[in-house]
């Protein structure tokens, strides 16, 4: 399993980084779709279990949580599934998932399970480093790098710590709000990411927001090791529902069109 | 944060990190300004001029012979609003006030909370949105109505259940993208720190009037004190100046909706578990994967599978203890308030007292119970009318 660490050092571009809904529309979909985005050029996975409740989340996310639910999935079939997908190829995964749901699986438990399936990092949304205690050390123990997220009103001796407190990257959230398309990239996102490339030597992945090949390759030129790009993904599933190959044919498309974009940037 | 806002392993602030620095200011500003005497002067003031406390402690004769034994009623529901969410929404708006907020939002399920939140904007002059789930808003017609003509406007949330606990997730997301100007109302003893604290606070005048008109009116401190629990405002309420009378047993009520074992119920610390919602640790209503669960109540205001995490806390060491009644139980108490008092309680209200009555002639005659009647019940009127039609 390649590390984070190695995946950046070798890249000479920023690092691509769709994210999914694991289970969405449905189990079989999900899991076609996503190594239709391996295929198109991927270089790390941002995964998501659904929850009832993402308050982190906006409405296109929200959709796709409840669409996963609603055909089934639940924590043991995502990390099944995740299984599957590292089995296919090894990549890095990182998981975005909410406290409650492997709170309830047990915490040291659920990071061991992920691990064993392939994964590499995890990032859960509603816990920050005040209580990182509940999460840090259990996932160290199970060898899976931390990711926590910074924000673009976090006051700069927090955004310190928060560097201290992640061991894979950071999760540098473009804007004020939850994940969903935006037209324009925010404004406040380059001066984040400058900043923090003077306070920290970890790498610096951006998302939300994040819409087009454009706000990839400009944040990608302002310094981002990564770009994270959710609701622009998980909308080409909503949009074509009940079309599975229109569905890979577009992700494998703009994948494509995302990597080459950076490719040049 | 200055302060971990756990109570024992429960409560916490568990919110994405865009919130914290929100958080922060308010828990802040709540240090600074709740003990501030010009702060606290300017609230009892509105406390006692506005919304019309203190509120009298009713010694309910007819109900008392009834159910064999003392029944005393803290009447919250003489309050301005009809209910004691006016104490809560008059402490977090003069503080918003205080901090130089210009817009209030909040969430709110049958409406009463959304409806104090749009008085206060409107007492204030500040710009102010409710949160209200699409279904609530369709079955709260009325209380829609009214918030409207305060001046706020209602926006209806169509994601998940499209109930309360959705109406707190889109309150919590619209303030990840306004949290410079925008202060969040919360409406109960619930979600992240520090709102169980600042809820808790504000309604702390329930108890602490109950206990010294207790004492004045009886000589002693009660037996039993008993509240109805959703989010557990008006019961913390109450509870807090009895937590050390290690005499006065306190008495949650849940709703037991259509009974524990139909599943349609929102009786959380009977028969929930330890999770993590809305900000906080405590005892959920939710499935074996963690997937919170849709509850169901005859009262919209109870109807959340969450709980205010001192109530957790209360209940794991014992010092209250937390019991549920039927809907069928809840109409019942409400037609004998109605008929041997002259008072209509709220349906939220009247679980404490269908609690009440289940204890008829179970206690000894001279036992005193101190009932929290939180709201009156006009805004409930068609759903008793629903489902016990008067004969015409
Ligand atoms: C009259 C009344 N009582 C009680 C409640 C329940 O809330 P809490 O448990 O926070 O007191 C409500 C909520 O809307 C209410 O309107």
């Amino acid at each position: 399993m390649t590390s984070y660490k190695t995946l950046f050092d070798h890249l000479d571009r920023a690092a691509l980084i769709p994210f999914f809904v694991l289970g969405d529309p449905d189990e079989k979909t999900s899991l076609d779709l996503i190594k239709t985005a391996i295929d198109a050029g991927a270089d790390i996975l941002e995964l998501g279990i659904p929850f009832s409740d993402p308050i982190a989340d906006g409405p296109t996310i929200q959709k796709a949580d409840i669409r996963a639910l609603q055909a089934g999935m639940t924590p043991p079939k995502a990390l099944d599934l995740i299984a599957q997908i590292t089995a296919y190829k090894a990549i890095p995964i990182g998981l975005l998932v909410y406290y409650n749901l492997i709170y309830h699986y047990g915490v040291e438990q659920f990071f061991k399970d992920f691990k064993k399936a392939g994964g590499t990092s995890v990032l859960v949304a509603d816990i920050s480093i005040d209580d990182a205690d509940e999460i840090t050390p259990a996932a160290l123990s199970a060898g899976l790098e931390t990711v926590f997220m910074v924000t673009p009103n976090t006051p700069d001796q927090r955004l310190k710590q928060i560097a201290d407190k992640t061991t894979g990257f950071i999760y540098t959230v473009s804007l004020l709000g939850t994940t969903g398309q935006r037209n324009e990239l925010s404004a406040g996102v380059k001066p984040l990411i400058a900043k923090l490339k003077t306070l920290t030597n970890k790498p610096v992945c951006v998302g939300f927001g994040i819409s087009s090949p454009e706000h990839a390759a400009e944040v990608a030129s302002a310094g981002a090791d990564g770009v994270i790009i959710g609701s622009r993904v998980v909308k080409i599933i909503e949009d074509n529902l009940g079309n599975p190959e229109t569905m890979k044919h577009q992700v494998a498309e703009f994948i494509a069109s995302v990597q080459e974009t950076l490719t040049k940037a | 944060m200055k302060h971990n806002g756990r109570f024992g392993q429960f409560g916490g602030f568990y919110v994405p990190e865009v919130l914290i620095p929100a958080l922060e200011e308010i828990e802040q500003a709540f240090d600074r300004f709740h003990n501030d005497p010009q702060f606290v002067a300017d609230l009892n003031n509105l406390y006692a001029n506005y919304a019309g406390r203190p509120t009298p402690l009713y010694y309910a004769k007819r109900y008392s012979e009834y159910v064999g034994f003392q029944v005393y009623i803290k009447r919250e529901d003489l309050l301005h609003g009809g209910a004691h969410k006016i104490n809560n929404t008059l402490g977090q708006g003069l503080l918003a006030q205080y901090m130089g907020k210009k817009k209030l939002i909040a969430e709110t399920g049958a409406g009463q909370h959304g409806l104090a939140t749009a008085t206060v904007g409107a007492l204030f002059g500040m710009e102010t949105k409710i949160f209200m789930g699409a279904i609530d808003v369709e079955r709260q017609n009325l209380n829609v109505h009214k918030m409207k003509l305060l001046g706020a406007e209602v926006i209806p949330v169509r994601g998940g259940t499209c109930t309360l606990k959705d109406a707190i997730n889109d309150a919590l997301r619209y303030w990840t993208s306004h949290v410079d100007d925008t202060f969040y109302l919360f409406g109960t003893a619930g979600g992240p720190h520090p709102y169980p604290t600042i809820v808790k606070h504000f309604q702390t005048p329930i108890g602490i009037e109950a206990r010294q008109q207790c004492l004045n009116q009886l000589g002693k401190l009660p037996d039993v004190v008993v509240a109805c629990v959703g989010g557990g405002s008006n019961a913390i309420g109450i509870f807090n100046s009895f937590i050390p009378d290690n005499t006065v047993q306190l008495i949650g009520v849940e709703g037991g909706g259509r009974g524990i074992s139909t599943g349609h119920h929102c009786a959380t610390l009977c028969v929930g578990t330890v999770g993590v919602l809305h900000g906080a640790r405590t005892y959920l209503l939710q499935d074996q994967n963690g997937q919170i669960h849709e509850t169901e109540c005859i009262s919209a205001g109870l109807d959340y599978p969450g709980v205010g995490p001192e109530h957790s806390h209360l209940k794991d060491i014992g010092r209250a203890r937390y019991v549920h009644v039927s809907d069928e139980q809840v109409l019942d108490a409400f037609f004998e308030l109605t008929r041997l008092e002259g008072i209509l309680p709220a349906l939220e209200s009247a679980h404490a007292l269908a609690w009440i009555s289940e204890q008829k002639g179970k206690y000894p005659r001279e036992t005193v119970v101190v009932v929290n009647l939180s709201g009156r019940g006009d805004k409930d009127i068609g759903i008793v009318e629903q489902h016990r039609p008067l004969n015409r």
